[in-house]
């Protein structure tokens, strides 16, 4: 039997809420409907999904998709062992059967016939069959899937099938406003509050730039980095051009840009 | 004229002396030669005195009328001032070269702006610098016109001394040998062209100033002015910049409108603040106005209230600014000016712009140091009203009325102004802050109706692009060189061309078959294949797992790669020069209608393919008449309009590549593909009417081909010259072929295009 304690939630993970998402979540959850969160990287995505089952008390089953990964990776599959074969489950059957949330991270990164195999437990079915061990799970009533994907791609390639996309309730996340933002880096990494709204400042500088050289503008998670890194006593300016600056370009020009708007806002 | 005449009106014997040693017969010397001795005495030491008497002797007899040695009385005290009296024998070496060569001529007005050039120079060394410039343009350009060996005059070296000051203002030492260099080597065979260069009147001239010049210069961080703004200020607005190097007299100041940011062209660092910051805190400023300024009506105020309200309005946007950015405060604190407060005289001088400055300080800067009761008095209102909020235009006018009504003085309408000092150069004209009810008879009234209507009539036809050329002798690019105008190539009968695609039938369904076979380039993998590059190690297992298991195993367990999808432009530039007229040996067709064969064979195929595909011809008739011919664009399709201008192609005048290659690779840059291909198709050697020098087009073309490499863009060149090896190699590089039988061209042209896309 698999040891349910390792994937529970033990401690309670920092969230602050930007709307009503957590009492829309536990709506979902108490009705078991499958549901979907979308939004740029970096703005607290996964971190809803731990503090949801942490709220909850259900564990919480992790996989991050990528392009290799196969529907035998995520349902399970027969290893050889010297006296013959034996089956192992895979993440998505072990949540099933325990009745845990499943969270599938970056779906879209995952090909598209990959992710069929989760539709029949998207719906009122909830089962999961597994056609080479002849088996049919039915799910766990626990047990509740979670899929998350940046919209931000705009590539062909990269997207969800309508047929998927329509199993989904959806969340969509952005980054959090200035004030509720700057008290997330105070939370999260205890800095003060005026320093935390600089720092807030100046992602707000590169979110602007989105699109004229930047994919992606400074995400939280980032600004998180550079609170953690100016607790911890490194000048405010060189914890910026680390975690803020350098990581997201390569472009001369917009690095200019943004060291000085750094330097405009840390004097 | 003799000197025992002059002698006698001196009663002071020391005075008397001096004018012995002078010995100048010129009335109009007397005249000012006390005045000069006065300042000589002053300035100079006694040996100094002596040389400058002697050195204002030779000037006065070397037959050249009184204006050198006016002139140089004049001047040389106040030179030696700056830059000790070390500085008289180069001045006077240079002089005697001048005085020895036919440029006699150019002497006055050397000494005429030495004054000038020491003060910007300020030191001996450079000056000495400065002589070996003008004595080395002197030399080079002196004579040897049509063989007669020194005997005409420098026809630029007058112009250059009458410039040099300027020239000193805006570029370095370096900057200034450059600029002279340039002249010299473009013009010295051209005497008119010569002295129009360096007087700064000719076009070229002003462009390679520009481009020396010290400072910052905005083409060069335009992209970056862009983002500070989108980034820092969420606002987006077309920048203008303004020519800052030839109003001298009023300069420009930075403004906004409908139309843009204007900002200067260049800015030098001041007071430890880069070019590149004065630019964003002048961009800063106008943003500020734009978030927080709302005009208000101007004809209830008299100018100079009005000018208080701008004084106050200003200062609130910079503190809003500096709320947004503190780093800001520093950058302004340095801009701004800090007169000092006994600086100006109210009994003599009008003082408003001077106290509204200290004013201006006092409200940005904490530690302003003034102690007019006045002016702290408003700083501190000002401070409590902005303590409240970003507060308003209004309210900050209501202050400013009442500052003006509390501090004037008679002395504010006095017709001399005090600038010194109060000019502060980041922020714009403050145009926008103001609504006129009526027409005002105010002389800056922005936007003459006239004008605009004379603009839009003058529009006829496209304006030339310019484009620079690589000069290799000194391995610079002449800026602005080529102008290249681009025209739509006329029309002919379509069916023509069609006529000549049925010719070819049978070749044009073998090329097909090829290009059936052309294999698109991303790659892709395709798992389960029973033969294949890799084994795929997932599925082989698996297999692996079904035959131990019992079951069939899948013996489809290796993975291959394909490519798919194509992803390229294609630009082909056709030489259409004089040259194209002639027969080929041993056929009766023209160069040029194969080549037309070949051109409609290869569009035909790459509309098969799909790949955007664009068509230029250039012929060329000097360098201020290159011209490009449109006759197919990337979006057209291989019809009708386009057969028609094939069919039409005319071939005349020379053949001037570089300009002709960067023009088709400003297109082709525009388009998003992962391969770019430029086609050149031609029949001979780079060269036009107006250059002597062989070389110097085809290293030209030689440049423009590895420009356009480090665009991205693959240049082949299909040459139809079978003695094209002397030069076509130098050119291209390996990127290029040479058809020697040309009556194999229509097959060739497309197979060599499938090859090089394959």
């Amino acid at each position: 039997m698999t040891d349910t304690e390792q994937y529970k939630v033990h401690r309670e993970p920092y969230y602050q809420a930007q709307g009503r998402e957590v009492q829309l979540y536990e709506a979902a959850y108490r009705n078991r409907l499958p549901v979907m969160v979308k939004g740029p990287t970096g703005c607290g995505k996964s971190r809803f999904v731990e503090y949801m089952a942490w709220k909850l008390g259900k564990p919480l089953v992790t996989v991050a998709c990528n392009e290799d990964m196969t529907a035998s990776d995520l349902v399970g599959r027969y290893l050889l062992e010297s006296g013959g074969t034996r089956w192992l489950d895979g993440p998505l059957t072990t949540a099933a059967r325990i009745g845990a949330i499943c969270y599938l991270d970056e779906i879209v990164e995952a090909r598209q016939d990959t992710t069929v195999v989760i539709h029949p437990l998207t719906d009122h079915r909830r089962t999961l069959p597994l056609d080479k061990k002849g088996e049919l799970i039915h799910a766990h009533p626990d047990f509740q899937l979670v899929i998350s994907y940046n919209p931000g791609y705009q590539s062909l390639m990269k997207d969800l099938k309508q047929s998927t996309k329509q199993r989904f309730t959806a969340f969509d996340f952005d980054y959090p406003a200035v004030e509720l933002e700057t008290t997330i880096l105070a939370q999260e990494t205890g800095l003060d509050a005026t320093t935390a709204g600089k720092l807030v400042k100046i992602g707000g500088v590169a979110r602007g730039l989105k699109g004229h050289g930047l994919d992606e503008g400074i995400s939280t998670r980032l600004l998180v980095y550079a609170a953690t890194l100016i607790k911890d006593g490194v000048a405010p300016r060189e914890a910026c051009y680390m975690a803020l600056v350098r990581p997201i370009t390569d472009d001369a020009d917009i690095r200019e840009t943004l060291d000085h708007a750094i330097d405009a806002t840390f004097v | 004229m003799s000197t025992t005449d002059t002698d006698t009106e001196y009663q002071h014997p020391l005075m008397a002396a001096y004018w012995t040693q002078l010995n100048s017969g010129f009335p109009s010397v007397r005249a000012v030669f006390e005045d000069a001795m006065a300042e000589a005495l002053a300035a100079l030491t006694r040996e100094g005195l002596s040389a400058y008497l002697d050195a204002a002797h030779f000037l006065g007899r070397m037959g050249r009328g009184d204006e050198p040695i006016l002139a140089f009385l004049e001047v040389w005290p106040s030179v030696a001032r700056v830059l000790g009296e070390d500085a008289l024998p180069p001045v006077m070496q240079a002089i005697h070269a001048m005085h020895r060569s036919p440029n006699g001529k150019a002497i006055a007005p050397f000494i005429q702006t030495l004054a000038p050039v020491a003060r910007r120079l300020h030191a001996l060394e450079p000056l000495e610098r400065y002589l070996d410039i003008a004595l080395d343009l002197m030399v080079r350009t002196t004579g040897s016109i049509h063989g007669h060996h020194t005997t005409f005059p420098s026809p630029g070296l007058p112009a250059f001394f009458e410039q040099a000051p300027f020239l000193f203002t805006q570029l370095s030492m370096e900057g200034v040998r450059n600029w002279v260099e340039y002249g010299i080597r473009n013009y010295r065979i051209h005497p008119q062209r010569q002295e129009e260069y360096f007087a700064l009147k000719s076009a070229d001239s002003r462009a390679v100033l520009q481009r020396e010049r010290h400072g910052v210069l905005f083409a060069d961080v335009e992209r970056r002015l862009d983002l500070y703004l989108r980034g820092l200020w969420q606002d987006a607005e077309q920048l203008v910049p303004y020519s800052t190097a030839f109003d001298t007299l009023r300069k420009p100041i930075p403004y906004y409108d409908r139309l843009g940011m204007r900002v200067p062209d260049v800015f030098d660092s001041r007071d430890g603040v880069k070019g590149i910051d004065r630019y964003r805190a002048v961009l800063a400023h106008m943003v500020g106005h734009r978030r927080w300024s709302t005009p208000i009506i101007a004809d209830n105020y008299s100018p100079l209230q009005r000018l208080g309200v701008e004084f106050f309005e200003d200062c609130r946007i910079d503190t809003l600014l500096c709320r947004e950015y503190p780093g800001l405060r520093d950058v302004f604190l340095r801009l701004h000016p800090h007169p000092g407060e006994a600086d100006c005289d109210p009994d003599t001088t009008s003082c408003l712009r001077h106290r509204l400055t200290m004013l201006s300080r006092a409200l940005l800067d904490d530690a302003h140091g003034y102690a007019n009761p006045h002016i702290l008095e408003f700083a501190r209102r000002f401070r409590e009203i902005m303590a409240h909020g970003a507060s308003n235009t209004r309210e900050i006018a209501d202050l400013a009325l009442s500052f003006s009504a509390r501090t004037r003085l008679q002395s504010d309408q006095f017709a001399r102004v005090h600038f010194d000092d109060t000019v502060i150069d980041y922020r714009d004209d403050n145009r926008h802050l103001w609504q006129y009810i009526e027409d005002s008879d105010d002389e800056d009234f922005f936007d003459d109706p006239d004008k605009q209507q004379k603009k839009e009539s003058e529009v006829q036809s496209l304006p030339p692009r310019h484009y620079p050329e690589w000069d290799y002798s000194s391995q610079t690019y002449r800026p602005d060189w080529v102008s290249l105008y681009e025209h739509l190539h006329p029309s002919g009968n379509p069916a023509d061309i069609d006529r000549l695609l049925d010719k070819h039938t049978a070749l044009a369904k073998r090329l097909k078959r090829m290009l059936d076979l052309l294999k698109p380039q991303d790659k892709v993998r395709i798992r389960y294949q029973e033969e294949g590059s890799e084994l795929d190690l997932d599925v082989a297992v698996r297999s692996l797992i079904d035959f131990m298991s019992g079951a069939t195993p899948d013996p489809r367990i290796n993975m291959s790669h394909r490519t798919s999808g194509r992803n390229i432009a294609v630009s082909l530039l056709l030489d259409l020069s004089e040259s194209l007229n002639e027969n080929v040996a041993g056929a009766d067709q023209t160069v040029f209608e194969l080549s037309q064969e070949a051109v409609s064979l290869l569009a035909w195929a790459i509309e098969h393919l799909g790949d955007p595909f664009a068509i230029g011809g250039f012929h060329s008739n000097t360098r201020h008449d290159v011209r490009y011919l449109h006759i197919k664009g990337y979006r057209e399709s291989w019809g009708d309009t386009v057969k028609a201008r094939l069919a039409a192609m005319q071939a005349g005048w020379s053949t001037r590549m570089g300009a002709a290659l960067r023009h088709a690779a400003h297109y082709l840059d525009g388009q998003k593909a992962d391969k770019k291909l430029l086609l050149v198709l031609t029949d001979g050697r780079p060269a036009d009417v107006d250059v002597g020098d062989e070389r110097l087009l085809i290293e030209d073309a030689r440049r423009a081909v590895r420009e356009l490499g480090q665009q991205g863009i693959f240049t082949f060149c299909i040459n139809l010259d079978p003695k094209a090896d002397d030069y076509v190699a130098d050119i291209f590089g390996r990127q290029y072929t040479v058809v020697d039988n040309v009556q194999r061209l229509p097959e060739k042209l497309p197979a060599l295009f499938m090859a090089l896309t394959k």
